[in-house]
């Protein structure tokens, strides 16, 4: 059924794999490769179940100097390398070629240095972004992104896809909560990018690398900063009639000053199933639930609560909720973080990840809703409200046939519809192979080029993670020492 | 190099059109907005300027989406006059070096605030001009008119091309429009003013205030001879150092968090307390660094560190030359201004800082000394490597304010 066309693999890679394998043996030891087909299957895909091909060899590093021993025999005998986390990723990221190797640095996920005083902790990539977390907790210290999948991704995955999560309108993103990085080129040069210091020196090589996907060099340790706890957290539910009443009453909470910690808007479909699952306590007979977190002491947030609770009693709310306690906001939350499993357990569904203006809110969620219904689909939609990342769920059913198919064109049609409306592709999980082809609606040739020729200075013959984010025909191009044309200046 | 040729273009289209021109030439040029940076930084060698003051005006402000664009040749203060009457604010407050060089203060574009990434002190709760920069129009110096970013806070949509223009001097590209995030002015504020900290005690003190949740907005520290220039007159004749901590915050929470600040502080004494409209005042002092004011017989030094090494770096120095320095970002950042000298005491600051980490840039001194000495910290041969390959991507004939970062770039 997927329409993402995959390249072809080099025979001729394929044929020295007995050679590949004997000389990274030779490098870096047997037990870091995986050869066998089963171990290898393990590595087909990621969360982006619909594609998978298996690679030809797996290795799981454990220091910086064997990614070096790796990348460096790969790139003199021009083999292909996907760099890989947890295999979390939502675009494809991760997803393997059969001619490359997999670099997977989950087995280096120790912490090297936590300085309390200077606010950063210095850990291996491999470890979980939660893991950040459970290590400065005690000190009363947090690592602030937080996307869905903390539990498992690694850091280093977070910082290719320059991961987000529900709380980055107080705390930002992964780009704004990282110092530097040890990453590894595709020659095997080791280079320190930034921290620990706020500054860095030089042009700003990091902003480069965070959400590059991959596709600049292995990142074998990051430097993060971390933020002390707030005293305490609280969410509200507010219920409302129409989407326009719930944006509306999101832009007048910010205009008057109250930046939340976060602001999710979930609309029916979305409500209905979350509270089926999960018994959060959510209202059924809305058709808009925003869920409004904010952080400070207790005085500070009853007083917040209420302010918002005011101005939403302009908006005519049918539900206005605050949570009474720790119990019940974990109950609130639980909801809104079961989202996509609970979906999951009633229909396949398209996670699909664009951003779009708070303004546009309203027509955006009717012109998608007429899009799936045109491709004969239902959609359930996840909103962050503060930050303007959409995630519309494309429902379909994988046992139909042509359903899958229909709902990757919904999909895309969505994706377009973002971008026309001053949006972007997407706002958390990336390009990867799902929406690589879909960049030209959002850059022009030039945009591309740009990023290109970035990509060409850390990795002169495009063998790192492979027929990702650029299109594939761009790739090809470039990997031949051919740029596409772009048009003449005016 | 004399100038023999002004450039301003009125539009980006004309602006595009300009450099294509030079870039099919290969003449190099020099990028300025309003020349309120060109004391600073190394001399750009180039015999022709072109300035962006000509792109004027905020092109799209919503203030429900904290978000705004402007022509890279506003200057920023009427983009904070436009904020300001809508309740909003520029969170990083962009540094106005202009007075601190020898040049008239308020003539900053927004354009040289993102390619300086200059920010003040409440860089430590909002982040940096490059943490809050969302997207840009851009030509870069094959003539090439490019965008990057967007509009909305989270993108993540190809390489953050945007973000890594920060910082670059306008050695990459002339940014056209840039897009932001913006943020509510607070609804009250006030100082705490701790006086007699010796350094590494006010250090001590600051780091311990940033590691609370209690959001403090700025920390700064002044020993004696630079807390001589603060314009308070509650902190005047006081003739000791001042370390000074902003809240800023709703008026319902900002007596209960400035008590708690004070509990936390207790060691450190008991501190002289500002109101809004002094800490306004107080705080504007900083952005235009009128403690570090102009003077010939000074060079001026930016310095990054880790705040636990900042007292330190400042007591190496001080054993080869008198020095005043100015500690902002609780220690992360120290203005220092040493006596003129021929190499600006490049070697015993550059050592100082090498040792305990981190990087020091020359901001003020004569035009001969930044010419002959390096302005910006040596970069090591495989940063040096790629910084080139991007320089080449981006301008590959070295067009772009030539010389303006490094002597051979």
């Amino acid at each position: 059924m997927p329409h993402i066309e995959l390249p072809e693999p080099d025979v001729g890679v394929l044929r020295r794999r007995p050679i590949l394998v004997e000389g990274l043996r030779s490098r870096v030891g047997a037990d870091l490769l995986i050869l066998d087909e089963d171990g290898r299957r393990a590595y087909e895909t990621d969360a982006f179940t619909a594609y998978r091909r298996v690679p030809m060899i797996v290795v799981l590093p454990r220091t910086t100097e064997e990614v070096s021993k790796i990348l460096k025999y790969c790139h003199e005998n021009s083999v292909k390398v996907i760099p890989r986390g947890a295999g979390t990723s939502l675009s494809g990221g991760a997803l393997p070629t059969e001619d490359a190797i997999v670099l997977c640095i989950s087995k280096m996920n120790g912490v090297i240095e936590i300085d309390y005083a200077n606010r950063f902790a210095r850990v291996q990539a491999g470890m979980t972004n939660l893991e950040i977390t459970a290590r400065v907790a005690e000190k009363g210290f947090f690592y602030a992104p937080d996307p869905s999948s903390q539990l498992a991704c690694t850091i280093a995955g977070n910082l290719g896809m320059n991961s987000g999560g529900a709380h980055c309108l107080k705390y930002g993103v992964t780009t704004h909560n990282v110092l530097g990085v040890k990453m590894v080129l595709i020659d095997g040069t080791v280079v320190d990018i930034g921290g620990p210091t706020l500054e860095r020196n030089g042009y700003d090589l990091l902003s480069l690398v965070i959400g590059s996907e991959g596709q600049l060099g292995v990142i074998t340790e990051a430097t993060v900063k971390i933020v002390p706890s707030p005293e305490g957290a609280r969410p509200m539910m507010i219920g409302f009639r129409s989407p326009e009443a719930a944006g509306s009453c999101v832009a007048a909470i910010i205009a008057a000053g109250i930046i939340p910690v976060a602001i999710e808007y979930m609309d029916r479909a979305a409500i209905e199933v979350c509270e089926a699952f999960a018994g959060a306590g959510y209202p059924l007979d809305v058709e808009a639930l925003l869920i409004v977190e904010v952080e400070g002491s207790e005085s500070e947030i009853g007083v917040l609560l209420g302010h918002i609770a005011e101005i939403a009693a302009k908006y005519d709310p049918k539900t206005v909720v605050i949570s009474a306690g720790p119990e019940q906001s974990a109950r609130i939350w639980a909801g809104r973080k079961a989202a996509f499993g609970a979906i999951g357990r009633i229909s396949d569904y398209l996670c699909m990840d664009g951003t779009i203006p708070l303004a546009q809110l309203p027509h955006a969620l009717t012109r998608i809703s007429q899009i799936c219904a045109e491709h004969d689909l239902k959609v359930a939609n996840i909103f962050h409200a503060g930050d303007g990342n959409l995630h519309p769920l494309v429902l379909y059913d994988a046992n139909k046939p042509g359903d899958a198919d229909r709902a990757e064109l919904a999909g895309e049609a969505i994706l377009k519809l973002c971008v026309e409306l001053g949006g972007c592709l997407t706002g958390e999980h990336g390009v990867g192979i799902e929406k690589r082809e879909l960049m030209s609606s959002q850059f022009s040739p030039t945009d591309l080029a740009v990023q290109t020729r970035i990509k060409s200075v850390f990795d002169p013959t495009w063998r790192l993670n492979p027929a990702k984010v650029f299109p594939l025909a761009v790739t090809e191009q470039m990997r031949a020492g051919n740029p596409p044309s772009i048009p003449e200046v005016a | 190099m004399p100038v023999t040729e002004l450039l301003r273009p009125a539009a980006e289209w004309e602006l595009q059109t300009m450099i294509a021109k030079l870039a099919s030439q290969k003449r190099p040029v020099e990028i300025v907005g309003y020349g309120a940076l060109r004391n600073a930084g190394r001399v750009a060698r180039s015999d022709v300027v072109l300035s962006t003051a000509g792109l004027k005006g905020v092109t799209l402000y919503e203030p429900t989406e904290i978000v705004m664009s402007a022509r890279s040749g506003t200057p920023v203060y009427d983009i904070e006059t436009t904020l300001a009457a809508r309740g909003q604010m520029l969170a990083f407050e962009p540094i106005d070096l202009g007075p601190a060089i020898g040049a008239p203060g308020g003539a900053l574009s927004i354009g040289g605030v993102f390619a300086t990434n200059f920010s003040g002190a409440r860089r430590v709760l909002a982040g940096s001009a490059r943490d809050n920069l969302l997207g840009i129009r851009a030509v870069n110096g094959r003539g090439e008119l490019f965008k990057s970013g967007g509009r909305v806070m989270k993108n993540v949509t190809g390489l953050d091309v945007a973000r890594g223009m920060t910082g670059s001097w306008g050695t990459l590209a002339v940014m056209t429009e840039v897009t932001f995030k913006v943020a509510p002015l607070p609804q009250t504020m006030l100082t705490l003013a701790y006086t007699g900290l010796p350094d590494d005690l006010a250090m001590e003190a600051l780091t311990a205030v940033m590691a609370t949740p209690l959001e403090v907005s700025g920390a700064v520290h002044l020993p004696k001879n630079c807390a001589v220039r603060l314009n308070q007159p509650k902190l005047q004749g006081i003739d000791q150092s001042v370390t000074l901590l902003r809240l800023e915050t709703f008026s319902t929470a900002i007596e209960e968090r400035k008590e708690k600040l004070k509990a936390a502080l207790k060691i450190y004494g008991t501190p002289i307390e500002l109101d809004a409209e002094a800490t306004w005042s107080l705080w504007s002092q900083f952005r235009s660094l009128s403690v570090m004011p102009f003077s010939t017989e000074t060079s001026l030094w930016r310095i990054s560190t880790l705040p636990t090494k900042a007292a330190e770096i400042v007591s190496a120095i001080q054993k080869f030359m008198d020095v005043t320095a100015f500690y902002d970002w609780a220690g992360a950042l120290i203005w220092l201004e040493v006596p003129a000298a021929a190499d600006a005491g490049a070697a015993d600051v550059r050592r100082a800082v090498a040792v305990r980490g981190g990087h020091a840039t020359l901001i003020r001194a004569q035009p001969e000394v930044r010419a002959s000495v390096d302005v910006f910290e040596p970069l090591k041969p495989e940063i040096e490597r790629l910084t080139r390959g991007i320089k080449s991507a981006f301008d590959p004939d070295g067009l772009l304010n030539r010389g303006r970062m490094y002597a051979d770039l």
